[in-house]
């Protein structure tokens, strides 16, 4: 067995390559200062961001580009403070990340030291686990603790706090013995001890008896590479399949049996058929406000099947009828099996069908077109970008009406190419997730898509995909307003635009792409945006930013206010008073 | 005698032994805006792991029990989580307390503590400090008699519980 003295520093580094890491997002500072030294020597790329946030954010693009954890590192006090935000949003996503800070020296921690915080206090409620290091010995053992706790049953962000004395070559203390296999100790820790799969015979036999079924497919799928499996119960139940937020892609858009999103703006089909269901097949969703709408009006016929890898998830929202605690393509993977045994025969839903197809021809998505000299119409630029990228190209998204609106009007063929903050809502997503992810798929074509007010909190990031060499493209939809805010005002506060309005023209967003070595395109008129797409398309050595100026006064729709059931659903003016 | 529904439920969280745990647990009480109503923390009979017996309220503001023993079972640190039903559990309490007893008042002290099984832990001039175990609702009820000589101070350790066998 290899043993050897190293510091602790150089342990931490070595732990990282040990776990397959081949990239790290971060930025240096006074405490993780000894922890940055052996970087030069490692086999690990890492990417130097202009802001912690954007390290967070481009860890979860990574991760869930890839499947792989992400990595990000940074220093003590504010770095762990501008951390916490993507800590958070991996936390409400699921997003496996494991997230080292830096810490003020042993002896100094509680002593309003220079860049202290309490960081495994202020990010004990948005991690699923934290450390705080307090032996170098322990580095290699709590390394290896916490990429087990990230990545297993419900991923989710793992931070470790590294106090700089116990990572510095010049302290004795900091010297350890390396042994490469350390045993972790977790003895509170078996996600799996919670599966219990005992519920599969009896939702085969509800699904068999069901009249109007709908499969409800949250991240989960995702999660767990279940993307295959589902495919297969679906086709072998012949169940519509809605997709939220955080699964589009998990199952191909393409597909007959696909209604696309449910929820706060989903479209028609999939939310009513969620609504007057009379099962609900939910696969590693987990009943979401925004999705249920009011809950105690939320699919009031429907029995459920609940399925997830978190125990906590089951009866959360809404009690099941039946439980199945565990990872959802063993669920699946039983499931198919088990229908297969009972024999295929299911109760006829032709009439649930036909129901089905009527709204589907009655409540398409649809937006009015564009009028000669007012602003582009969003859903036509995300319908051209769409039409004219590969199937297979990356989108991640910020968040607001131009996440709604891609997430409506893109095709979601295959997983893992629709990337955005769901539960968090982290407006400034976008970018340095876009950027993660390009790392991960250096081959694939990734567009963010973006608003304007989102591009304004992390466009700094640009530049560094730019020293970096890591070309993204960006679609802005400019409307010069915060969008879905003014929606809301808009919809509920009698027009009355508080503090909504960004501005016209600055910044400019072309000379602002530019000046950070990407290519700068502007464009205003609906012919120019395949031209422009075109263009951006064939840029391969560096990032492009297209600044489409679109109408602020364009609504998302449908939209299911806040607060009222899902029956309350708004329709866009040109569906009003059309049969429901 | 009408037999009283207890108001309580004691949640028994075997954890491992490490600094921080005790604010995992709590801080998952305090998020959630639920008060505890006692607490008590000590090693079990294994080293590596401590006991923290907990007594919340039952009527939570709208937060559901179930959903935060559900939440503590996440906690990377709980090894096992139960809730004990009063009914079916042996409770204990230790309660010490500097009570005012001028001489003329220390017999039926005395008298009253020996037969719930106290002790006198030491005297003072105009007052006595005392000692009980118990069931919580004894020391309850020991304490509001004791309010009658005056408290000077007083100091319960919270409940503790076990599985009646």
């Amino acid at each position: 067995m290899n043993s050897e003295q190293i510091d602790g520093g150089r342990a931490l580094i070595r732990a990282l390559e040990n776990e397959g890491v081949e990239v790290m997002f971060g930025l240096p500072g006074g405490a993780i200062l000894p922890v940055y030294d052996p970087i030069i020597d490692s086999t690990i790329r890492h990417i130097l961001v202009r802001h912690e946030q954007g390290a967070g954010h481009m860890a979860e693009g990574y991760a869930q580009a890839t499947g792989k954890p992400g990595v990000a590192m940074v220093t003590s006090g504010p770095a762990a403070t501008n951390i916490v935000t993507p800590l958070c949003d991996a936390y409400l996503d699921s997003i496996p990340l494991v997230v080292i800070t830096g810490q003020v020296p042993l002896a100094a921690i509680g002593t309003d030291a220079f860049q202290e915080c309490d960081t495994t206090g202020i990010t004990m409620g948005v991690t699923k686990h934290n450390f705080l290091v307090k032996d170098a010995q322990d580095i290699p053992r709590i390394v290896k603790e916490a990429f087990h706790i990230a990545t297993t049953g419900r991923p989710g962000p793992v931070l470790i706090d590294v106090p700089k004395d116990i990572v510095d070559p010049n302290n004795p203390k900091s010297e350890l013995e390396w042994v490469d296999d350390v045993q972790m100790d977790l003895p509170g820790y078996n996600p799996e001890k919670s599966f219990d799969l005992s519920g599969v015979e009896e939702a085969i036999e509800l699904i068999k008896n069901s009249k109007k079924p709908i499969f409800y497919i949250g991240g989960g799928i995702l999660k767990a590479r279940a993307a295959e499996a589902l495919r297969e119960l679906v086709e072998l139940t012949g169940i519509h399949v809605v997709t939220t937020l955080m699964a589009r892609g998990a199952f191909p858009d393409s597909h007959e049996l696909c209604l696309g999103m449910p929820g706060m703006h989903g479209n028609y089909t999939a939310v009513t058929s969620m609504q007057k269901s009379d099962l609900l097949i939910a696969l590693g969703a987990r009943f979401d406000d925004r999705v249920t709408g009011k809950v105690d009006g939320f699919a009031p016929d429907a029995r459920i099947i609940h399925v997830d890898i978190d125990p906590a998830e089951i009866g959360k929202v809404r009690r099941p009828d039946v439980a199945i605690t565990g990872d959802c393509r063993l669920v699946i993977e039983a499931m198919v099996d088990a229908f297969k045994k009972q024999g295929t025969k299911q109760t006829d839903r032709s009439e649930w069908k036909s129901t089905i197809s009527g709204w589907q021809e009655r409540f398409p998505l649809e937006y009015e077109n564009h009028e000669p000299g007012n602003r582009l119409k969003p859903q036509y630029v995300i319908e051209q970008l769409r039409d004219l990228t590969p199937e297979d190209t990356i989108v991640a998204s910020g968040v607001g009406q131009h996440q709604m609106w891609t997430s409506q009007y893109w095709n979601f063929e295959h997983p893992y190419t629709w990337i955005n903050s769901g539960g968090l809502g982290t407006m400034g997503f976008s970018i340095p997730a876009a950027i993660g992810a390009k790392i991960g798929n250096p081959d694939r074509m990734v567009w963010a898509v973006d608003g304007d007010g989102c591009f304004q909190m992390t466009a700094q990031e640009l530049v560094t995909a730019t020293v970096e060499n890591i070309p993204i493209k960006v679609a802005l939809l400019n409307n010069s307003y915060l969008g879905m805010v003014r929606q809301w005002q808009d919809m509920f506060y009698d027009e009355r635009y508080s503090e909504v309005f960004l501005s016209e023209d600055v910044p400019n967003y072309k000379a602002w792409a530019e000046s950070m070595g990407c290519v700068g395109i502007r464009v205003d008129s609906p012919e120019e945006v395949p031209e422009a797409i075109a263009e951006a398309n064939q840029i391969e050595d560096r990032s492009v930013v297209i600044d489409f100026r679109t109408a602020p006064e364009e609504r998302v729709y449908p939209m299911v206010p806040a607060g009222q059931d899902n029956s309350s659903i708004v329709v866009p003016p040109s569906q009003e008073g059309k049969e429901r | 005698m009408k037999k009283v529904q207890p108001s309580y439920k004691t949640l028994v969280i075997t954890v491992e032994n490490k600094f921080g745990v005790l604010a995992r647990v709590s801080g998952l009480f305090s998020r959630r805006g639920v008060n505890i109503k006692s607490l008590a923390v000590a090693p079990t009979d294994k080293d590596e792991f401590s006991r923290i017996t907990v007594d919340v309220d039952i009527e939570l503001e709208s937060v559901s029990l179930d959903q935060i023993i559900n939440q503590l079972e996440k906690l990377i640190n709980v090894v096992e989580i139960r809730a004990l039903d009063p009914s079916q559990s042996v409770e204990r309490e230790l309660m010490i307390v500097t009570v005012k007893a001028e001489a003329n008042e220390r017999d039926e002290l005395v008298e009253n503590l020996d037969k719930v099984g106290g002790k006198v832990l030491n005297i003072g001039t105009d007052s006595m400090m005392l000692s009980l175990v118990g069931t919580p609702s004894l020391i309850d009820d020991f304490e509001s008699f004791l309010s009658n000589f005056g408290i000077v101070e007083l100091q319960r350790t919270g409940r503790v519980a076990l599985d009646a066998l």
